[in-house]
């Protein structure tokens, strides 16, 4: 099924409550999504590893490859 | 318990400074994300190797668990993984690469 940038959202808060999240659909037709995520968890942790985070939040949820989504993840300044 | 693929994998990374795991290869990527790696590579001249994840279907998916990694491009500097394209892009756009690179030796080629 479909998922639309709201529900990528909810799936990322879900793993990551507190978080900072802007998701973006951006052609409009769920096919290609752009998240930014800023955490306090990934204070600490390189991007690998802030990714990687994001990726399980969303495992087998947007298609079989998360090749999708672009990513940028921080901890906040 | 050791998984052959992933020593191959390991035993590739550390004996080459950049190794890049994409679809297609630097002449022809097949994908628009193993293509904006191969640019920021040939961009900062540096000397790389590829592998063609679209001819091993052993290798596509075992580079994703060597690296618990769900995506292709991967690149490995001097066998660490540094990231797919997102982050690979980000570090080029504000100088960690090329810091980077520098940091462990790697010139660019004349």
């Amino acid at each position: 099924m479909a998922y639309d940038a709201p529900q990528i959202k909810e799936l990322i808060l879900e793993i990551l409550p507190g978080a900072e999240v802007q998701v973006q659909d951006m052609r409009g037709d769920g096919s290609q999504f752009a998240a930014q995520v800023i955490s306090t968890e990934f204070i600490g942790k390189n991007r690998v590893q802030q990714h990687q985070i994001v990726y399980k939040a969303l495992k087998g949820k947007i298609g079989g490859e998360l090749h999708a989504l672009s990513l940028q993840t921080s901890a906040p300044e | 318990m050791t998984n052959p693929l992933h020593e191959r994998i390991k035993n590739d990374v550390t004996s080459n400074d950049i190794v890049l795991y994409m679809k297609g290869d630097a002449m022809f990527p097949q994908c628009g994300f193993s293509a904006t790696v191969i640019e920021i590579l040939n961009y900062f001249k540096v000397d790389y190797k590829t592998h063609n994840v679209l001819q091993d279907k052993n290798l596509r998916d075992g580079i994703k668990e060597y690296s618990d990694w769900p995506t292709i491009p991967q690149l490995y500097v001097k066998g660490e993984f540094l990231g797919g394209c997102d982050i690979v892009r980000e570090m080029a756009a504000n100088g960690e690469l090329i810091a980077h690179f520098e940091s462990v030796g790697i010139e660019p080629k004349e």
